[in-house]
């Protein structure tokens, strides 16, 4: 078998390509960090939260009211939705005079309150949630077994990720958006509904946060801490790539998820580790981050 | 506060922090309770009065506490020596991250502090010396300077209570001390204070450090004083409870992180008896009331409200 210092390469495809699952999540989550920041100055520390809500109510729309994968998919997202639009109306719209640490400290503590509820609830031990039928069995790719679901979570997270980008830098509502980030008031004087256009985006980055939760659902344990050990990786993510561009959001979480991936082959102790360690490298070398402009 | 009335007051603190063995109050909860404040202390150091908020300072605290905790156990180090060792550590650790963090600031320094954190939680879930998912049990208090056994609870509350004292008047001495003026000024206009010519990244790692140093002498008390080390020290959360503490009581006032601690120790410890793990959510919607409501603080809208007057 071939070899790469010593490593068969099949083992270090395989891993890769499980680390590009991983980085497919980490480039959702990221993303609707980036979009809520560039028009908000918001940094959203409750997006774990909202991941694992996303989760949950699949889970619970599958075990209570019987609502399938596919459904949950496009409701799971509107109800974690409309549940953010509800947070910022009532909340973080007090903040937007402030420093920005008070809406990290806010979301803070809603985080908090989700996850120590969520744990509450349905106590620590986690469930797992069942592959849909149409996405079960493998691929066979001759250097490694891809069950299709993993591969369907990468192709999902990329159509997601792209649609997103073209909504915000190629359409008129993405022009809206990006005028709304650069001047505001302006934008209100020309007749737009500013505060609907916050609440929608703050709507739309905790949807996206929480489709992420729906995929995740039958690759992990659904469990009430899977939002708050991810979001820090993410923090780090955004971090090395430069919060405000999005497509340098998803670029670094497909990068770092890979990386990860291969850590996990040549060293595994240092797998968990190893974005933040790339993330003081990156502050040390280029403090903006890869894709910032500052 | 008038100073008359603020000396009456730290006469009346000082006065009840001696006689506490004496009232029957548990002097464990109370040890406790002051290495927290300590830690307050040392974190409004940073946010109060540099104006850099850290997320990570669940780092220094619990790593000081480690170090001391293992010296003391393992390779039984004297009380005084694996004090001071444990602070050192978390001093070095603090140069390290700070180095890091101050080159960003804001949000990004928030997240950076953070991050890092987190990379100094999987080292102490991973490093042999830690004892993983246990921590270290059984830390000895040891015999202060071979003579005082700090095994009586009395004993070792008057170190704490000597060390605490020791944090609180530092830290004043820094804040109103020319290099604490500098660091006022860079809080308040950081373009400004480089126009003058100050090199303001070495006077925010040195309050960086400093910070990072007083909240590692609070973990490694407070692992003497309960004897373990464990994991939940320096898990994020802990990071989040000494900023609600700072927040709570008032940011950038001097009482204020004392008195926030002692709210948020006292309600997490007769809470946790009532509700239970209900305790997280309660401590979350504290935050979110503490940032839409009263961001002074308790002590900070006390003072607002006898400015007024």
């Amino acid at each position: 078998m071939t070899q790469l210092f010593g490593i068969p390469v099949a083992v270090i495809l395989g891993q890769l390509m499980l680390g590009l699952v991983n980085g497919s999540f980490y480039a959702m989550l990221s993303l609707g960090l980036a979009v809520i920041f560039g028009l908000m100055r918001v940094v959203n520390f409750a997006h774990g939260a909202f991941y694992a809500l996303g989760a949950f109510a699949a889970l619970l729309g599958l075990q209570k009211l019987g609502i399938g994968y596919w459904p949950a998919l496009v409701l799971a997202p509107l109800a974690v939705g409309a549940l953010g639009i509800l947070v910022e109306r009532l909340l973080l719209r007090h903040l937007y005079q402030l420093d920005p640490l008070y809406g990290l400290l806010l979301t803070f503590g809603l985080a908090l309150m989700v996850e120590g509820s969520l744990h509450q609830l349905f106590g620590s031990s986690g469930e797992s949630y069942p592959v849909p039928a149409q996405l079960q069995g493998v691929f066979n790719l001759g250097f490694m077994i891809l069950p299709i679901y993993r591969a369907w979570v990468i192709l999902a997270s990329i159509i997601v990720c792209f649609s997103t980008w073209f909504v915000i830098e190629r359409t008129r509502l993405g022009a809206t958006l990006r005028a709304a980030t650069e001047n505001a008031p302006l934008l209100q004087a020309f007749g737009v509904n500013v505060p609907l256009l916050v609440a929608a985006t703050y709507g739309g980055g905790v949807a996206l946060a929480a489709l992420a939760g729906v995929l995740s659902a039958p690759v992990i344990l659904v469990n009430s801490d899977m939002g708050s050990s991810l979001v820090v990786v993410v923090f780090a993510v955004v971090v090395i790539g430069g919060m405000g561009s999005i497509l340098g959001s998803i670029v670094s979480g497909l990068a770092l998820g890979m990386i990860e991936g291969l850590t996990k082959v040549a060293y595994p102790e240092a797998s968990n580790i190893v974005v933040f360690v790339i993330m003081a490298l990156v502050l040390i070398l280029r403090p903006a981050g890869l894709f910032g402009r500052e | 506060m008038s100073v008359s009335l603020s000396r009456t007051f730290y006469l009346l603190a000082g006065l009840f922090a001696l006689a506490v063995p004496l009232l029957g109050i548990y002097p464990v909860f109370m040890m406790k309770l002051l290495c927290f404040a300590m830690f307050a202390c040392a974190f409004n150091l940073l946010l109060g009065f540099s104006g850099m908020l850290s997320f990570g300072h669940a780092a220094f605290f619990g790593a000081a506490g480690y170090v001391t905790g293992w010296l003391a156990s393992v390779h039984g180090w004297g009380t005084l020596p694996a004090i001071l060792a444990g602070t050192a550590a978390s001093a070095l650790l603090g140069l390290l991250i700070g180095a890091i963090a101050i080159r960003r600031r804001g949000i990004y320094f928030a997240m950076i502090t953070m991050a890092l954190a987190q990379l100094v939680y999987f080292v102490c879930l991973e490093a042999p010396f830690t004892g993983g998912e246990n921590g270290l049990q059984g830390v000895p208090r040891g015999t202060l300077l071979g003579l005082v056994p700090l095994k009586s609870d009395v004993a070792m509350y008057y170190l704490v209570l000597a060390a605490f004292v020791a944090v609180f008047v530092f830290i004043r001495r820094v804040v109103h001390s020319p290099f604490g003026q500098v660091l006022k000024a860079i809080r308040e206009n950081e373009p400004r204070a480089i126009s003058l010519g100050y090199e303001i990244d070495r006077y925010k790692l040195v309050a960086f450090v400093l910070s990072a140093t007083l909240a590692g002498l609070a973990g490694s008390l407070k692992a003497l004083v309960l004897g373990f080390a464990t994991l939940s020290d320096v898990l994020q959360a802990n990071s989040g409870e000494v900023i609600l503490m700072t927040l709570v009581g008032g940011t950038g006032t001097f009482f204020g992180p004392v008195a926030g601690a002692a709210i948020v120790v006292t309600l997490q410890e007769y809470l946790s008896d009532l509700v239970g793990g209900w305790v997280t959510v309660i401590i979350g919607a504290v935050f979110v009331a503490c940032v839409l409501l009263f961001r002074r603080g308790i002590v900070g809208e006390l003072a607002a409200l006898r400015r007024r007057r």
